[in-house]
């Protein structure tokens, strides 16, 4: 009985490991091809030059800039109320049917796909309130798509702070926003940043949601106000492979596409670490 | 000033948690609340600073005059009665912030921003509590950097810093190890000269050390209240006598 026992748990974790390490394998087998294939064209001006020649040379500037304009746009609308939302339902709402509704809802709308979104995003933002394809109109749209993110992560991140230092608060005759303000919010903050930070990685690898609300196929210079359309990473990426002048020519500027954009991500993933440890080490409880 | 409770009962939900509780209480004295767990005391304690609000579906009937102010009268503002009735948890729970915020924290919320003032009264409330030697060389540290024992007496300082009249404890030392154990208890013997102090205890001798009245409680009921003395050695009540001499309980 023992011995079998002892034999059930090798094999139980020898699948384990076998299943964690293909993963790793995959995602490093993936960073490798961008990463080999890419890299060839990755220079000064590449990251720095206006595409020239029908996109097959120059660089990719516009998209670079075009990315973190809609990244940074998003963030600026979705963040306040995405947060704001967190903390009603985590702080304000009791235990009720109207909680249970929201939490739903706010899963829906995370399980909406982004096409869904870009559609939504253009008759909504575009036509109905006019914005025309533009930065604004981009950022809206990617803003929806990661507001059910930032809900959760702030909901998450709000219920992981131990009741005890509330219920202290509350007994020195602090009111609850005093108490959400300067005991709640502090210790919660570093996980809420975090997620904000991968919602933002996510935003510069969206296609769909800018597809029909930002999106320039070919615009070679920066835009200057947030009503302007901009070309985009993972858009471009598109173009170069499916619908590019020369498509067998722009191919290596496709793979250098990819590459920057998969550094972008991996750049705010590593921020986002970085920030939780560095501010997590102020309120780590013991 | 005197504490009295008048005919209260206290329903979570259908559960009655106390069953008319009578019982007046001195100032600057000890009350020790014992009993099994599960009998209301802690319960008890929590309706002089009404932390019972905090939980859903609780009901509570009667009276608790605190200066002859019934408590739960509704012109009670509750965030002003906290002021007044501080309370030492359990499990110490400080801010995750420093040492100094840590205590200067019941001023701030209060809008008290003279610096010499909050600095004066952080450094009073420490020596109060029996931690400024420990901690004043270390006082923008961390609060988690203290001992368990060290970051209770600092919830005990946070808690007096705002001056209350009335001192909550809720098993204050039952999460320590017994060195930090008897200096909360030589604190709370310091403190009666200013507070009125009600503490809950599972600890029979902790009680007959510290506390000069006793209130037995059990399933809800007050069994017997009387001198802390009269409680341990000659209770009026079969109950009583068992759990004291750990029969039951």
């Amino acid at each position: 009985m023992k011995r079998n026992n002892r034999l059930k748990e090798k094999i139980a974790f020898t699948i384990f490991s076998i299943v964690s390490f293909i993963i790793v394998i995959i995602l490093f087998l993936i960073i490798a091809f961008i990463f080999v294939n890419g890299i060839s064209v990755i220079s000064w001006d590449f990251i720095s030059k206006m595409p020239t020649d029908g996109m097959t040379g120059g660089g990719i500037l516009p998209a670079i800039v075009g990315t973190l304009c809609l990244m940074l746009g998003s963030i600026v609308f979705s963040f306040p109320i995405g947060v704001l939302s967190g903390i009603f339902i985590n702080e304000y709402l009791k235990d009720s049917i109207f909680k249970k509704f929201l939490s739903l809802m706010t899963n829906n709308l995370a399980g909406v796909p982004s096409i869904v979104f870009g559609l939504f995003g253009m008759s909504l933002f575009v036509n109905h309130l006019n914005f025309g394809d533009s930065i604004i109109a981009g950022s809206l749209t990617l803003g929806l798509l990661t507001l059910p993110v930032i809900i959760t992560t702030t909901e998450e991140a709000l219920k992981s702070v131990d009741n005890s230092v509330r219920i202290g608060s509350y007994a020195l005759g602090a009111s609850k926003l005093q108490t959400i303000k300067r005991v709640v919010l502090p210790i919660a903050y570093p996980n809420i940043i975090t997620g904000l930070i991968l919602s933002l990685s996510r935003v510069s690898g969206e296609t769909a949601p800018i597809l029909f609300t930002v999106a320039a196929y070919f615009l070679p210079r920066l835009p200057n106000s947030m009503f302007d359309q901009v070309m985009a990473l993972p858009y471009h990426l598109y173009v170069l492979t499916t619908s590019g002048t020369n498509i067998e020519q722009s191919r290596p500027m496709a793979y250098g596409t990819a590459l920057v954009l998969i550094l972008i991500v991996l750049i705010f993933n590593l921020i986002a670490n970085i920030i939780r440890k560095k501010l997590g080490q102020n309120v780590k409880m013991k | 000033m005197k504490v009295i409770t008048k005919n209260v009962n206290l329903f979570y939900g259908d559960f009655q948690a106390l069953k008319d509780i009578n019982l007046e209480m001195e100032m600057n004295t000890v009350t020790a609340l014992i009993g099994p767990s599960g009998c209301g005391k802690s319960t008890y304690l929590r309706l002089f600073n009404r932390m019972n609000d905090l939980i859903d579906n609780v009901k509570i009937t009667g009276e608790v005059l605190i200066d002859g102010q019934n408590i739960y009268d509704k012109s009670t503002q509750v965030d002003e009665l906290r002021k007044k009735i501080g309370m030492v948890f359990q499990k110490p729970n400080p801010f995750p912030k420093s040492i100094f915020e840590n205590v200067a924290f019941g001023l701030r919320i209060n809008g008290i921003n003279d610096k010499i003032y909050i600095e004066e009264t952080v450094k009073n409330s420490l020596i109060q509590a029996a931690l400024w030697d420990e901690v004043k060389d270390k006082l923008k540290k961390s609060a988690f950097e203290l001992s368990g024992g060290q970051q209770q007496r600092l919830c005990i300082a946070r808690t007096l810093a705002i001056q209350p009249s009335i001192v909550l404890m809720d098993e204050p030392a039952s999460a320590l190890d017994p060195i930090s154990t008897a200096k909360i208890e030589d604190l709370i013997y310091d403190l009666k000269k200013k507070y009125t102090i009600i503490i809950v205890t599972h600890n029979m001798q902790q009680a007959a050390r510290i506390s000069d009245k006793t209130a037995f409680f059990y399933m809800g009921e007050l069994i017997e209240y009387d001198k802390t003395s009269k409680i341990f050695t000659k209770p009026e009540k079969e109950q009583t006598q068992n759990y004291v001499t750990g029969r039951f309980g």
